[in-house]
């Protein structure tokens, strides 16, 4: 773990059909900074973190991370890391390999890559459970995993695509904090899309709002302390 | 209600019966049933290898390769041969491979003599993988597509290549099913009557069903027969609870899989392996159709359109298969029902043995392959003495048993959906009997039973194996006539009916499966 901080993120007039709807998309996320992307469903939410993880190629405009060009580069050659909401473990293989998958995808792990796999175990909360199948797993613990491997994965962006949206308020508070303290060691560009206001001010310091696959607002969030205290709000 | 469960159980009895009475059967447990036993096991261990190995790989070729041109054409053609009457397909395979085939002068030159043509084990082995190797592919294609999408972007994020792709997403995913389709194809295998009846020739190719067979139509060796059933029973009966015991649903039909998003980028190379398994896998299975398309065609069709036999077979075979599937829809709807009941009856209680017999009842017949069913008839009606008169009805009601276990399967959710939606309901309207059928859950289950109604006819029409028991020059369905016809080497006589048949069954299919399809 370098502790480098993120890059940033451009998104450059990106055009993206999706069945009828075309969006458009042109905003950049500062490097190192917190964003949380909220709107209502089918706004376009998932396709913009799709697209700044290589999963959707746009049919038009550029993408930029840290400066480098990366449209129509494969997944792999995009320097993120993306958590959805489920299925971000193989459940056939044990924690422990789970993690390893993001040093190498052929699970051939170095001492070295060993010791990151259990360090980043450590920093999530998850040791001693190395052994443990996913189906033995709680499922905030799951998402622990998924964060240990973005740990050893390194890369200066991370994606969340709501990956706390199935655990209840407490939990979900728990790990926001969790990516918070990541965030606060290793400064990489968050970007997560939420449903959850108070989830939002807890951790992002900018809130940007979609809205037919269009940008609808972009405001800073006055307290940007992560994990900071606000009044209750209604909620969902 | 009870009258689906006493027509399964006593069939099953008097077969049973049957064996009881006749005391020289245990003689017959011989050094001959033995070796045909071993070779019916032996062909079927090899025939499921040869075609669940394989499909593996296909299937993933397919998996890999989302988006090609004709891609949705071929898993189309690969439902084929699940729909083609075996003996269509046996005289597809002969066509090409055979002595006279169209390869038979490649192979020929190849072998560097003349080609003695397929008949025996290899003959077996090219027909059943021709059978089963698209029937596990595409039920391989549809556990791949029970990986998860987000597992798919992820190994894309990841990197991963081909191989680790295999090991850690598409190979658990395969595995998990495995064991059921083995266990399938393998079960297909060892009842596997009119492939072997054909193409096996000669006692050192022979199983259980086919021997059953011989000595009933040209031994008349009733004592042997029931020695060879009750061997058929046992082994099928064992193979049918190892399969249960795995999880195996043996019942599974294969649905066409959906093209989607594929994250995974293939490299060059690796598409045109994938491409090379795809078009030998195609050409395999295309092969045999297409010889018999083009036999079928070089036949005289006009003249056999004239010939009596032709038609009177034609007649025969619809007028046999509309009430073989109808009283199997009919027995269907009966067990659905009985066993709806039973459980809404029963509400939190645990299931009775009736319940469980009436859900599962349907797939116990499958334990009973139909010459097994007809061979226990044959005996007690060749003591009662009227054989030949009782044949239409034998053959009408095996295939209608035949055809039940696919039947529920695609009534049964219809049913019990529409019970828990309206039984409440109706209980308070007071809406009950024939009424109740005709107002509330006829409507709803009317495509469900044109699927089973459809599938059941081209099942009844394809049949070779009760009518090869029961068939006489004054009862033959096209299948009989077909196999009289290949017999006595009118070989383009064979062809055409072949086509003919292989028509009327594929037309029916269609129905079945477009309907199933809206319905879903």
């Amino acid at each position: 773990m370098t502790g480098r901080s993120g890059l940033e993120i451009a998104l450059e007039k990106v055009a993206f059909r999706y069945a009828e709807m075309v969006m458009g998309f042109d905003l950049r996320f500062a490097a190192g900074s917190v964003t949380a992307i909220m709107g209502p469903s089918g706004a376009g939410k998932s396709t913009l973190l799709n697209l700044v993880a290589g999963f959707e190629a746009p049919s038009g405009g550029r993408i930029l991370i840290g400066g480098e060009n990366v449209t129509g580069l494969p997944p792999a050659a995009h320097p993120v890391s993306m958590v959805f909401q489920e299925n971000n473990l193989f459940s056939h293989l044990d924690v422990a390999a789970n993690v390893g998958l993001g040093r190498s995808p052929s699970l051939k792990l170095s001492g070295e890559d060993r010791a990151a796999v259990s360090d980043a175990l450590a920093r999530t909360g998850l040791s001693g459970k190395e052994k443990r199948l996913p189906s033995a797993l709680s499922g905030g613990e799951r998402q622990r995993v998924a964060l240990a491997r973005v740990l050893v994965r390194d890369r200066p962006v991370l994606l969340l695509d709501e990956p706390f949206a199935s655990l209840d308020a407490a939990l979900r508070r728990e790990m926001t904090d969790l990516v918070g303290e990541l965030h606060s060691r290793i400064h990489m560009t968050i970007l997560m899309v939420t449903h959850d206001e108070q989830d939002a001010r807890q951790i992002a310091d900018r809130v940007v709002r979609i809205e037919d696959g269009r940008i609808a607002g972009s405001d800073a969030v006055e307290a940007p302390s992560p994990g900071g205290r606000l009044p209750e709000s209604g909620g969902e | 209600m009870a009258v689906a469960l006493v027509a399964g159980g006593a069939l099953a009895g008097l077969v049973f019966q049957a064996g009881r009475d006749w005391s020289g059967a245990f003689s017959a447990f011989d050094g001959y049933l033995l070796r045909v036993a071993r070779f019916t096991l032996f062909q079927a261990v090899l025939s499921t290898v040869l075609s669940v190995g394989p499909a593996i790989f296909v299937a993933r070729a397919f998996s890999r390769q989302q988006a090609f041109p004709g891609r949705a054409l071929m898993l189309r053609l690969f439902a084929v041969p699940l729909a083609l009457p075996a003996i269509v397909a046996a005289l597809g395979v002969l066509a090409l491979y055979g002595r006279a085939g169209i390869f038979s002068g490649a192979f020929s030159r190849f072998a560097g003599g003349d080609w003695p043509g397929i008949y025996g084990l290899s003959g077996i082995l090219i027909a059943h993988v021709f059978f089963n190797l698209p029937l596990a592919t595409r039920l391989f294609l549809q556990a791949l597509d029970t990986v998860p999408d987000d597992q798919w972007r992820l190994a894309a994020q990841l990197g991963m290549g081909a191989r680790p792709a295999f090991r850690f997403l598409e190979w658990p995913a395969m595995r998990a099913s495995l064991p059921g389709i083995a266990g399938l194809v393998f079960m297909l295998c060892v009842t596997s009557f009119t492939i072997v009846l054909l193409l096996g020739g000669g006692p050192r190719a022979t199983t259980l069903e086919v021997a059953i067979y011989q000595a009933l139509r040209f031994d008349f060796d009733p004592a042997r027969a029931v020695a060879l059933t009750a061997a058929q029973i046992g082994l099928t009966l064992a193979i049918f609870i190892a399969i249960t015991r795995f999880g195996g649903d043996y019942t599974a039909a294969a649905t066409l899989s959906v093209a989607r998003r594929r994250y995974a980028a293939t490299g060059q190379g690796e598409r045109l392996c994938n491409l090379l398994v795809i078009a030998a896998a195609f050409f395999f299975v295309a092969g045999p159709m297409g010889a018999v398309v083009v036999a079928g065609l070089g036949a005289d069709l006009g003249r056999l359109a004239l010939d009596e036999a032709v038609r009177r077979a034609a007649l025969t075979s619809l007028a046999l298969a509309v009430p073989a599937a109808l009283l199997s829809i009919g027995l269907s709807l009966a067990l659905v029902a009985c066993r709806r009941v039973l459980e809404y009856g029963r509400r939190e209680r645990p299931a009775s043995w009736l319940e469980w017999m009436s859900g599962s009842g349907a797939s116990l017949v499958l334990v009973l392959p139909p010459t097994v069913i007809g061979a226990g008839w044959f005996v007690i009606l060749l003591r009662l003495g009227n054989l030949y008169a009782a044949a239409p009805a034998m053959v009408v009601v095996v295939n209608a048993l035949m055809a039940m276990p696919f039947a529920v399967r695609v009534v049964r959710p219809a049913y019990d959906a529409a019970s828990a939606r309206n039984e409440r309901l109706c209980d308070a309207l007071g809406i009950a009997g024939w009424n109740r059928f005709k107002l509330i859950d006829g409507p709803v289950l009317a495509r469900p039973l044109g699927t089973a109604l459809a599938f059941a006819m081209a099942l009844s029409l394809g049949d070779l194996g009760v009518i090869a028991l029961f068939g006489s020059d004054s009862v033959q369905t096209l299948p009989y006539l077909l196999m009289q016809r290949m017999g006595s080497y009118r070989t383009e006589d064979a062809a055409g009916i072949a086509l003919l048949l292989g028509v009327l069954c594929l037309g029916l299919m269609a129905i079945s499966d477009r309907l199933g399809r809206d319905a879903a």
